[in-house]
């Protein structure tokens, strides 16, 4: 397997996307959309598909970039380090890596129209609290020769402005995934105010229409597409949650070089040292394990369960761990809403939910591990 | 880390395949049992006991092809292994289980050191002994004054014209009482800062004046000693051009701290190749019932298994040229705290078999009393914590 250290090409991705995101998208621009009611920035997502990062994941005959997962991971990191709020995992990882295990002309099509960050995606999956694919119980009932899809969809994210939907539903003997657009007659779709001031949608589907057409990969056969696809979601968002975690450290470390009391820097305090490295040496640790993830899904991508867990799982625990030093540490100001580490906090806590939280990936490493 | 997440890697030189026939030729069947108890791997030196034939025929084995310091060059007793043939060279070991040929502090410690600020005399004389498994050596570091405080060492080093006269006394020096030789930190100069007077010196734990007496631990075990130096003379030169002290006089430090960062990635490593916890609990406790004992397992092994390839991540940027300096602290910190959670688990799930010294489950109880001196030896948690803030971190001191 290719080295746990960044090459060449890599950094230079991590760099120029360091330095546009500081200058396009710092956690002062996630601030003012919330501030001005919206969850999203079409503009921000025009600028990233041109430098190829809505195209990350596609490969080059339909317009991408074809980087593969370690890649897509270092820009979802960079993202993570200011919260840039985007369609990038709904679009250029989860519905992209989906739509690769189809090798017809539509999903081909429908790859071209991600890379150019023409049309965006969201997958509608989970009905109740918890992420629980297997436990789907909406209904694709058969009618003629095409479905109809009935039931509704919680937490589906980037839901409320993407084009299109990928939706899970029962079929008789099994789960299929569709591909529909997110305007087809019967699609009710509602914004909810989330905590961490992103896109996410209830969607209720009221005999909405499907053809055989519409159904990515085969009947009563989702996993096959799905499995990947969620894969590919769990481990950029772990590698956005590792981000998170470092752009949260990073703040808390800078103000115990600067902050005073009691006559000296709060970063002598040993209390408060031990605890600041503790943090580091956890994000370290995870960090290998977002690096090692991407390598499995570029090369393995047949065996990489344990790897993509580990990774969410981990990165899960540290993002938590980071953003809760990070208010403590800053003591008062750490609690204002003027301050950016509240942000942070929430955006934590919406990922650690996000496409299985520690318990789900940590009990797929026990089953992998042999428990 | 485990068999299931390494990935071999391409073999276009035949390289593993013909390693794998060596070993599969080589390897004696009774050695094969690479889980056994620590202290069955061979430490060599001069009072070693072979406890088989088998032992002793596998180490000459690997002795003839380098295999006890594979990343040695050859002229010192190497393979000349590069990190990626290293690797294969691992995994091909255990595919077989097999036991390690030969575990030294020479081979840790001093042969890096030696490579790093020895003089290419002292290498040819002392690096090539230590690959055949032919002299045993200990560390001394550690003095009742100087524990976490390293650079405070007291034992005093006098110029003598042709000779050093050493006095003092160090503490934990592991297994001293079994070693021929000794790399010890003296002070060579009382006048100079702490960290600047001090002088790594090679010397003879036969030397008329050293004795040792061990320490017993809580494990009952007695790994470390206390050793003494009254009036010991070392002479400056062991054989003619081949000096008693490795880099200069007074400059110790610089290899010390060099062999701490060695010692500490090395205590890490400890326990992160071991069998999964899920497959220790399922097959003592018939599946885990105990939910929150099952779940403090689950969490032990994520963290393995992301410490383990922490580990392997600042090996390929070591290989890469990365310095891993003062991140060393962190590796040894998650490491050796992992390590005693493990074995505090494997206690809870041995139960009140696992309180008998020679019980069912063998020397479970030792090995985890012997778990509580890894984050102590080699600097304690908190040392490595104080590391990493301040030269890591930048926190003011």
């Amino acid at each position: 397997m290719a080295k746990l250290v960044l090459n060449e090409e890599e950094r230079m991705l991590a760099d120029s996307a360091r330095a546009f995101l500081d200058d396009a998208a710092p956690v002062k621009h996630l601030r003012e959309l919330r501030d001005a009611g919206r969850t999203h920035d079409p503009a921000l997502w025009k600028a990233m598909a041109e430098m190829g990062w809505a195209g990350i994941l596609v490969p080059e005959s339909a317009g991408g970039a074809d980087m593969g997962h370690a890649a897509a991971g270092l820009l979802a990191g960079e993202m993570g380090k200011t919260l840039v709020a985007s369609p990038f995992l709904s679009s250029a990882v989860i519905a992209a890596t989906a739509l690769r295990q189809v090798s017809d002309r539509r999903a081909a099509d429908a790859l071209a129209g991600i890379a150019s960050g023409e049309v965006t995606y969201a997958l509608a999956i989970d009905e109740g609290p918890k992420f629980a694919p297997e436990a789907t119980r909406m209904e694709a009932r058969r009618e003629g020769n095409g479905f109809r899809l009935t039931g509704r969809k919680t937490f589906v994210v980037d839901g409320g402005f993407a084009d299109r939907l990928l939706v899970l539903a029962r079929t008789g003997e099994g789960l299929t995934l569709f591909d529909i657009p997110a305007d087809r007659a019967g699609v009710s779709r509602e914004g909810r105010a989330m905590i961490d001031s992103r896109d996410a949608a209830r969607i209720d589907f009221d005999a909405v229409e499907a053809t055989g057409e519409d159904v990515l990969g085969q009947v009563d056969d989702a996993m096959r597409v799905l499995r990947p696809a969620l894969e590919a979601g769990q481990a950029a968002l772990a590698a956005e949650l590792s981000g998170l975690a470092a752009g949260a450290f990073g703040m808390t470390v800078g103000y115990l070089k600067e902050r005073k009391q009691f006559g000296v820097l709060i970063g002598q305090f040993q209390a408060l040292q031990h605890r600041a490295a503790d943090l580091w040496c956890q994000t370290e640790v995870t960090a290998s394990a977002i690096l090692h993830a991407g390598r499995k899904l570029d090369e393995d991508p047949e065996n990489a369960t344990l790897a993509v867990s580990l990774a969410k799982a981990r990165a899960t625990e540290t993002a938590k761990a980071a953003v809760i030093e990070g208010v403590q540490m800053h003591g008062g100001i750490g609690m204002t809403d003027a301050f950016d580490m509240g942000f942070y906090m929430k955006r934590a806590r919406v990922g650690a939910e996000w496409l299985g939280d520690y318990g789900w990936h940590a009990e797929q490493v026990a089953r992998l591990r042999g428990f | 880390m485990g068999g299931d997440m390494a990935a071999e890697t391409e073999d276009p030189a035949g390289f593993r395949a013909e390693l794998r026939e060596w070993l599969e030729a080589n390897c004696p069947e009774s050695l094969r049992d690479a889980n056994g108890p620590e202290d069955s791997i061979c430490w060599g030196g001069k009072r070693w006991v072979f406890e088989s034939e088998d032992q002793k025929l596998w180490l000459e084995r690997c002795v003839t092809r380098g295999l006890t310091v594979p990343t040695w060059p050859k002229e010192y007793g190497g393979a000349g292994y590069s990190r990626e043939q290293e690797k294969v060279f691992h995994q091909e070991m255990a595919r077989i289980n097999a036991r390690w040929p030969l575990q030294s502090f020479g081979i840790w410690m001093l042969g890096p050191a030696l490579l790093h600020f020895g003089t290419p005399e002292q290498k040819a004389h002392f690096l090539p002994p230590i690959s055949r498994g032919e002299i045993r050596w200990c560390q001394g570091y550690s003095e009742p004054g100087a524990g976490s405080d390293l650079a405070s060492v007291q034992t005093r080093c006098e110029d003598k014209g042709d000779h050093w006269l050493v006095n003092g006394q160090k503490i934990w020096t592991s297994y001293a009482d079994q070693a021929d030789w000794i790399f010890a930190l003296v002070r060579t100069d009382r006048e100079a800062k702490k960290h600047l007077g001090i002088t790594f010196l090679l010397l003879d734990m036969t030397s008329p004046g050293v004795t040792t007496r061990p320490i017993k631990l809580i494990s009952g075990a007695s790994p470390f000693c206390e050793t003494f130096f009254d009036n010991v003379e070392v002479p400056k030169e062991h054989a003619p051009g081949i000096s008693s002290v490795v880099g200069t006089v007074n400059r110790g430090w610089d290899v010390a701290k060099y062999l701490l960062t060695h010692e500490r990635t090395m205590i890490s490593a400890t326990g992160s190749g071991a069998r999964s916890l899920g497959a220790v609990l399922s097959e003592e406790m018939g599946g885990i019932t105990d939910a929150s004992l099952r779940a403090a397992a689950v969490k032990a092994e994520v963290d393995a298994l992301a410490i383990g390839l922490t580990l392997e991540r600042y090996k390929d940027m070591a290989e890469s040229g990365q310095g891993v300096g003062d991140a060393s602290a962190m590796l040894k910190y998650v490491g050796t705290e992992l390590n005693k959670d493990r074995h505090e688990l494997m206690m809870a799930t041995g139960g009140s078999e696992a309180l008998e010294w020679d019980g069912p489950h063998g020397t479970r109880p030792a090995d985890w009393l012997r778990t509580k001196a890894n984050s102590i030896e080699g600097g304690t948690s908190e040392v490595m914590l104080g590391i990493v803030s301040r030269r890591v971190l930048g926190l003011p001191g």
